[in-house]
């Protein structure tokens, strides 16, 4: 039996290219060459656009760093406020001659190591225990309180107990990193649990799921882009934890860093600081976008998907 | 045909706690399916037609009365029962074979096993080819289409179906409800078709039972003496559907008016 023209014509275009069996492909006629050149044009101009919003932001950068410069030469004081100039010789030095604390590359592997360790253990916490209390009513009524108080801590005050509790070494920073990144994912999977779609679970429940494969083929599933989302928040968060556990005490690290230009009242050294933890923030994020664009294959393309931040 | 009923409801009575206090969805029930019949349930907008299913599903408790599947109480979810649910209930993340082959895998079957039956039962709603993709791929008719292979993959001795083409536009609605005639033919299985289209009803059905408004139960039940094989877009125009339509539409109208002066539905479809 072939899907009838009348109701499989109305899928989308893309659903209907491979199986038109009732449609031989004919050969090409004006109209289809007419297409092929609308179609080119909307891609240069597409080109031409991205083009444009990359030169306008180039030049945004530029118009920046100059004025920043040019100020810090001729009116501003650059004690206080540094200069382009003068945080690139710093970046050069630690880079070429190490830091103060050692090879500039140990400080950026203990935070990376710090912010990676916290993020992981955080992100899993996060999401077991928020699916878990998602799916149980009564679990989240008895905890509700005890979270939003917690929740209501300032969390960076922890890594001063922390550095207590477990000294100066990796362990307080991830604990810093985790307790960040724990609220940031729990918060979603807890709401991406709670939010499943009644009618996909009853459904599943009919087809013959037991409760554990509710859970691991639906509940998970439909809490993935709540907690992908969360995710991208997280490793910034796991980041800010474990430099400012490093600031709090440290003996390596690009928090440690940060505290000692700050001890030594030198601007640049902490711009250099915040831009290369920058760097691993976005180099981060990126890597997150590619896990999220695999796992979230099956959701239709967002319309004006190149507007996206 | 043995006259043992698949499923029965006994004064079945169904009561929800609403924001405005106890509000009875379904008052004492009383209703026979036998095997393989199909059965159409139609009555005004939210007068507890799906409830009803809801209880046969056994995906809610009844309150009062009894609800037996094979002569055996409902506790919990009756082996052999499928349910074709109003809204969309296919699984968005995974392709149009994964998702037929959900029942099978759920009910234990080997990966590859479920794969072959699903990939049988894809083509034969008319889907071949388009195994590989995602629900939000396909139009709003191939959706029922996944739905429907999705359910009767596990060839379920019960099929319950909660007015599954009304979100449908009118040709779509036609054609699936041919598509459906022609699956079921093959199963033997019951049907509860709940709809509040009274043409869809009749030209489906073997039995249409006309329920009351809110709290619902049965008002009348009508034999309809069409034969099978049927055409649902043929079979309308038929002096012995008009009959049929007229008498049961009698029964219905009042109910509808009552629904109407209650201001709990929107009426029904009358399009004739």
């Amino acid at each position: 039996m072939q899907p009838d023209a009348r109701d499989t014509g109305t899928a989308t275009a893309t659903a209907t290219q491979p199986t038109q069996p009732t449609q031989p492909t004919s050969p090409r006629t004006p109209a289809d060459l007419d297409n092929a050149a609308a179609i080119a044009a909307a891609a240069a101009a597409r080109r031409r656009r991205r083009a444009v919003v990359w030169a306008v932001r180039l030049a945004a950068v530029v118009v920046w760093l100059v004025s920043w410069e040019v100020s810090a030469t001729y009116w501003i004081d650059p004690f206080n406020y540094s200069k382009p100039t003068a945080i690139w010789h710093r970046l050069i030095d630690w880079f070429t001659k190490g830091t103060s604390a050692g090879s500039i590359w140990t400080q950026i592997a203990t935070t990376l190591q710090e912010a990676v360790f916290g993020f992981v253990l955080g992100a899993i916490l996060g999401v077991v225990l928020g699916i878990l209390l998602g799916r149980s009513r009564f679990l989240s009524d008895v905890c509700a309180p005890f979270i939003k108080a917690a929740n209501a801590v300032p969390r960076i005050v922890l890594a001063s107990l922390f550095v207590i509790w477990f000294g100066l070494g990796l362990s307080s920073k991830i604990a810093t990193a985790l307790v960040l990144v724990f609220f940031a994912v729990f918060f979603n999977a807890f709401q991406g649990a709670r939010e499943v779609d009644r009618n996909l679970v009853n459904n599943a429940r009919i087809l013959g799921a037991s409760r554990t494969q509710v859970l691991t083929s639906i509940v998970v599933p439909s809490a993935t882009s709540w907690i992908l989302a969360s995710l991208h928040a997280a490793f910034g968060f796991a980041l800010i934890g474990a430099v400012v556990g490093e600031y709090t005490g440290a003996d390596k690290g690009l928090g440690l860093l940060i505290a000692t230009a700050q001890g030594s009242f030198d601007a640049a050294g902490i711009y250099a600081g915040m831009i290369i933890t920058t760097v691993i923030a976005l180099l981060a994020e990126w890597l997150l976008t590619g896990l999220e664009n695999r796992l979230l294959r099956w959701r239709p393309p967002v319309a004006g998907g190149d507007a996206q931040l | 045909m043995t006259d043992d009923p698949v499923i029965s409801l006994r004064s079945a009575t169904k009561r929800f706690r609403g924001a405005t206090g106890i509000h009875t969805a379904v008052h004492d029930l009383t209703l026979d399916v036998r095997p393989g019949e199909f059965l159409a349930v139609v009555g005004p907008t939210g007068c507890g037609k799906s409830t009803t299913l809801s209880l046969v599903s056994g995906l809610e408790p009844a309150s009062a009365g009894e609800v037996l599947v094979r002569g055996a109480p409902v506790r919990g979810i009756p082996a052999g029962v499928g349910y074709m649910f109003q809204q969309d209930a296919i699984l968005p993340w995974r392709s149009v074979l994964d998702n037929v082959a959900a029942g099978p895998r759920w009910r234990g079957a080997a990966k590859a096993e479920a794969r072959e039956r699903a990939r049988g039962w894809v083509r034969r709603v008319g889907l071949g080819g388009f195994e590989g993709y995602y629900p939000h791929q396909l139009s709003g008719g191939m959706r029922k289409r996944v739905a429907l292979a999705q359910t009767l993959v596990n060839e379920p001795e019960m099929l319950l179906m909660d007015e599954p083409f009304s979100a449908l536009d009118v040709q779509t609605r036609g054609l699936m409800q041919d598509e459906l005639l022609r699956l079921w033919a093959g199963t033997g299985a019951a049907v509860i078709f709940v709809t509040h289209d009274l043409e869809e009803a009749i030209s489906l059905a073997d039995r249409v039972i006309v329920m009351t408004t809110a709290p619902a139960t049965v008002k009348a039940s009508f034999d309809i003496p069409l034969s099978r094989p049927r055409n649902v877009e043929e079979v309308r125009l038929t002096a012995a559907f008009l009959d049929i339509y007229r008498e049961v539409w009698d029964s219905l109208r009042e109910e509808v008016a009552r629904s109407r002066a209650q201001g709990t539905g929107q009426g029904v479809d009358h399009a004739a």
